[in-house]
């Protein structure tokens, strides 16, 4: 099977760790084939770099198929790059055009620093889960799943809501780094489920309210968020949040 | 007494479960805030048991190798989970489930096992709907199903295309509530590299913390390995990059043993090859052969495109072979007879590997039926066509934008093309009813055990163990242990023992670096994954297994030679993670050929080419082979195989048939 022929020119971001500063360095690459992905483009570099006894570039992914939400880089400054809906290891070098230069960075905001090269933290996000993402029923205490018959269109909604893959385009997008998208997304999953309405108030408080201390920005509802979201979720989350938040807020 | 004993309930299936339940130790709520447990794994199965065993007071550590529980490979399940609820009225219940797995798995699974995962399955419904999974409805609010391979009743849970996503965030969900309540310490990014043990009980483990590369002793009362499958031995499948055996073949070099390490499931719906740049493969849901039509071209090396094909010139091939249950046969016959059209020549695409997968007639079918329903008389052929797009993208919309992003062909109008690829591993780590491997104390739950599925899982029955496993079984079952461990204190990690498995840990790494060689891991993963692909994938043989066996080895020797590993150990350095992988994966790979060559009868996924019938379906042997084999790990690359007999008591063996 016949390697491509499109020749491009990388500048990807070297950074050694988040104490040491990085920096932009280019690479050139050949023989890309339009049918590769963006990352098994980043593997022939890497291989590469290994046969030059130089280190490869760290970069976060596992799935390869738009899922797990690892994968995440700005190429040419859009997080997941130029297409929408989808994320960075479901763009395919049919994308680009022989000869182009490519520009990819980290995600970047306060509360997501960066480890190495592309690699950021992102444990932020996984504090402000704990702290209300769930109905809290404990194994083996459910009734029965069809006692408690759910509008379809609701139940829909909240897996809409739910198809959020916690990747962090939303944050790296905002140029407040807020991350009210994803928080939004997981509060309004509950929000439209009878199940997750005993423990609303609470809920969106506490998850608020870690959101604000792990250091992301406000929402200046500039919806930049949603257009970059690989899965589409929409703002009217947010929306549905807000009003949450005040009900929330009113009972006090 | 054989070395083996699975400690299966005496008494009749139905009531084996039940009466353990009422009988098994329990351990006191003051104790179980004592007792330390360790999980090696986020996905369905360990974020399931997690939650459920901190729920009842234990103290639980949890191990991932993402930067997330969340993002375990549980998460790219699309298809869908099993349960016996017969909210469609159309006979199933426990038993069919219970029967139709075990046939599904050609016979080569425990009765009581099984009977169990069925018998549980309803709970796992309840608990996740309870937990705000949004499972696909009706308009009537109820729960909606779609069938799936293998059966004939419709049982399977689903929403949209995501269904392993939205019940592993509901373990995960639970996991967090845990990590809130501090019952769960979570360690993201740490990767477990040795198993300690001592006075021949699990006590821990070593792992690696991924960001800085420092290594780390964890004690436990007890070690539950939930680390998944070992597909990627094969190098391409559809896991994830980073899934490994590495645990459970750590823990195999301690004492476990390994349980039928051939039986491997190669699923028939993926998108195929494209060039050697290829990293990992993607699977289209086996749902799609519930409206999708599989066929090849009758004639020879047709090189035309699938839509300038006429109707009477197309073989659809499974239809013809298997009237009953058409393009709905169990993977491993849909995966062969793919293979087996290939083969002779009637493959599709660039590569001519691959066979359609058409639409067509379902968009047809579902576009008059939607036409009917909104009233409309005598409907335009375009407007037909719109209909049955928009059912067709209701049901599988995700799959089909997927299709579209990978290949660049939009499948509404052209048929798509596919071929079979590794997906699933049923062998594993032999476990007994408590999920206990032979080392006391050291327990595998989900893909990484080799319990349920026998030679061959049927479709939306992994995801099922997996939460069956960890929501429903090892929180009795581990009392069983634990109970007797209620007056051991923590050891303290400074143990001889520890210290021990960590200079192992060390000193593998250490080699790694030492080598110094020119070849990449990558460069010796594709090398080994092609020979596993080649003889023992899909078809395998006597002269094919023992020519792999000896390539392996060649190839190990090689790899401990001439590899390179970029870096230092004492930073993130994703080469030497591969590399640790891809040591393990050159190791089980020839496990895996010894097994598929011991067991000269074909069943299931395992199909030996020397035993078929005339009509080239798989042939068992059950006098010589109705038995599990667990291979135990003898020093220097020998094993000794032993094994546990099948007792079929319900259930009437006979020759699979989906004709
Ligand atoms: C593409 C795809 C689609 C599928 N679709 C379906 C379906 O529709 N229905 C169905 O029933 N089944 C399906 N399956 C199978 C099913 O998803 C898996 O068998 C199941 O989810 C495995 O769950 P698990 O918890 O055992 O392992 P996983 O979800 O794979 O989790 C493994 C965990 O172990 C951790 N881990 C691994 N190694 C180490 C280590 N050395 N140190 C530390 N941590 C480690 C990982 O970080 C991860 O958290 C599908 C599988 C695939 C690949
Ligand atoms: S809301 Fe969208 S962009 Fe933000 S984390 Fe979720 S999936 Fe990613
Ligand atoms: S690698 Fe999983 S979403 Fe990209």
């Amino acid at each position: 099977m016949s390697h491509g022929n499109m020749n491009l020119t990388l500048k990807i971001w070297r950074q050694n760790s988040g104490k040491e500063k990085g920096q932009l360095v280019t690479y050139p690459v050949k023989d890309i084939s339009p049918d590769m992905s963006f990352l098994e483009m980043f593997d022939v570099l890497n291989e590469q770099l290994v046969s030059k006894n130089e280190s490869p570039i760290v970069f976060d992914h596992d799935c390869r198929e738009g899922i797990c939400g690892m994968c995440s880089m700005v190429i040419n400054g859009r997080a997941h790059g130029p297409k929408t809906g989808i994320t960075t290891c479901q763009l395919h070098m049919r994308s680009f055009k022989d000869g182009d230069t490519i520009t990819v960075e980290p995600w970047r905001a306060q509360a997501f620093p960066v480890i190495k090269d592309l690699t950021v933290d992102r444990t932020s996000f996984e504090r402000i889960q704990a702290k209300g993402g769930f109905v809290s029923v404990n194994t083996g205490t459910a009734q029965d799943a069809n006692c408690l018959p759910i509008p379809k269109d609701d139940a829909d909604s909240s897996f809409n809501a739910a198809a959020c893959i916690g990747c962090g385009a939303c944050v790296a997008t905002c140029k407040n780094a807020s991350a009210m998208l994803f928080v939004a997304a997981k509060v309004s999953q509950f929000a439209l489920l009878p199940q997750g309405k005993i423990e609303a108030t609470a809920r969106v408080k506490n998850m608020v309210a870690q959101m604000d201390l792990e250091g992301f920005g406000s929402c200046t509802n500039t919806g930049a968020c949603e257009i970059e979201c690989p899965k589409g979720i929409s703002l009217e989350n947010i929306a549905r949040m807000n009003r949450e938040y005040l009900v929330a807020n009113c009972k006090d | 007494m054989s070395k083996l004993d699975s400690k299966i309930p005496e008494g009749n299936v139905e009531q084996k479960w039940t009466k353990y339940k009422s009988s098994v130790a329990l351990v006191n709520p003051s104790n179980k805030r004592n007792l330390e447990i360790i999980v090696v794994g986020s996905g369905l199965a360990g974020a399931s048991a997690a939650a459920s065993l901190a729920e009842l007071g234990y103290k639980v550590k949890v191990f991932c190798y993402q930067d997330s529980a969340r993002r375990a490979h549980s998460i790219a399940a699309q298809g869908g989970i099993n349960a016996a609820k017969n909210y469609q009225n159309d006979g199933d219940s426990i038993y069919r489930l219970f029967y139709d797995t075990v046939k599904g798995g050609d016979y080569r699974a425990r009765e009581g096992n099984v009977y169990r995962l069925a018998e549980v399955s309803n709970s796992i419904i309840d608990q996740c709907v309870a937990q705000g999974v949004p499972l696909a409805r009706e308009y009537g609010g109820m729960l909606s199903n779609r069938s799936f391979g293998g059966t004939q009743v419709q049982r399977t849970f689903y929403a949209a295309g995501q269904t392993g996503q939205q019940l592993l965030l509901g373990a995960y969900s639970a996991l967090n509530r845990q990590i809130g309540l501090g019952t769960v310490d979570m360690f993201a990014r740490h990767e477990m590299l040795e198993v300690v043990k001592i006075d021949d009980k699990a006590r821990g483990i070593i792992a690696r913390d991924l960001v800085t590369g420092k290594l780390e002793r964890h004690f436990g009362h007890a070690v539950l390995l939930c680390t998944g499958g070992y597909g990627n031995v094969f190098y391409l499948s559809t896991n994830a990059m980073g899934c490994n055996a590495t645990s459970v073949w750590k823990a195999h070099k301690k004492g476990a043993f390994f349980g039928n390490p051939c039986f491997t499931q190669i699923h028939p719906t993926c998108i195929p090859v494209s060039g050697d740049h290829q990293s990992k493969l993607t699977l289209m849901s086996e749902s799609l052969r519930n409206d999708g039509r599989i066929w090849v071209p009758k004639k020879k090396d047709d090189i035309r495109k699938g839509n300038e094909i006429p109707e009477e010139e197309r073989d659809y091939y499974l239809e013809r072979r298997y009237p009953a249950f058409g393009n709905l046969v169990p993977r491993d016959v849909a995966s062969r007879a793919a293979k087996e059209r290939c083969d002779e020549g009637h493959g599709v695409g660039a590569s001519r590997m691959a066979v359609f997968l058409d639409f067509k007639a379902a968009i047809d079918r579902f576009g008059k039926s939607q036409a009917k329903k909104l009233s409309i008389e005598n409907p335009t052929a375009a407007q037909l066509k719109e209909f049955g797009k928009q059912v067709v993208e209701e049901k599988y919309g995700n799959l089909f934008t997927m299709y579209e992003q990978i290949t660049g062909e939009n499948p509404y109008e052209v048929p798509m093309r596919i071929y079979p690829a590794v997906h699933y591993t049923m062998g594993g780590l032999w476990v007994d009813y408590n999920l206990m491997t032979t080392v006391q104390g050291l327990y595998c739950l989900g893909e990484a055990n080799f319990s349920d599925h026998g030679a061959n899982r049927l479709g939306a029955s992994a995801l099922m163990q997996g939460l069956a496993d960890g929501y429903f079984v090892i929180p009795y079952t581990i009392g069983a242990y634990l109970s007797k461990e209620i007056a051991v204190k923590p050891i303290p990690t400074t143990h001889e023992a520890f210290v021990a498995a960590e200079n192992e840990a060390q000193a593998q790494i250490d080699k790694f670096f030492a080598i110094k060689g020119n070849k990449s891991v990558d460069h010796f993963h594709k090398r080994l994954g092609k020979i596993m692909w080649e003889k023992c994938g899909m078809a395998r043989n006597e002269k094919g297994l023992k020519e792999a066996i000896v390539e392996i080895r060649e190839l190990r020797a090689e790899f401990w030679k001439d590899l390179r590993v970029t870096g230092k150990p004492n930073e993130m350095n994703p080469e030497l993670e591969k590399a640790s992988r891809v040591a393990d994966f050159l190791e089980l790979g020839e496990l895996m050929c010894m097994d598929a060559l011991n067991r000269s009868e074909s069943c299931g996924g395992h199909f030996r080419i020397e035993s078929q019938t005339e009509e080239g379906e798989a042939l068992r042997k059950d006098d010589e082979f109705a038995y599990v084999a667990a291979w135990e790990y003898k020093g220097d690359f020998t094993y000794e195989m032993h094994k546990e007999e099948l007792k079929f008591e319900t259930i009437k063996i006979a020759q699979r048939s989906y004709k």
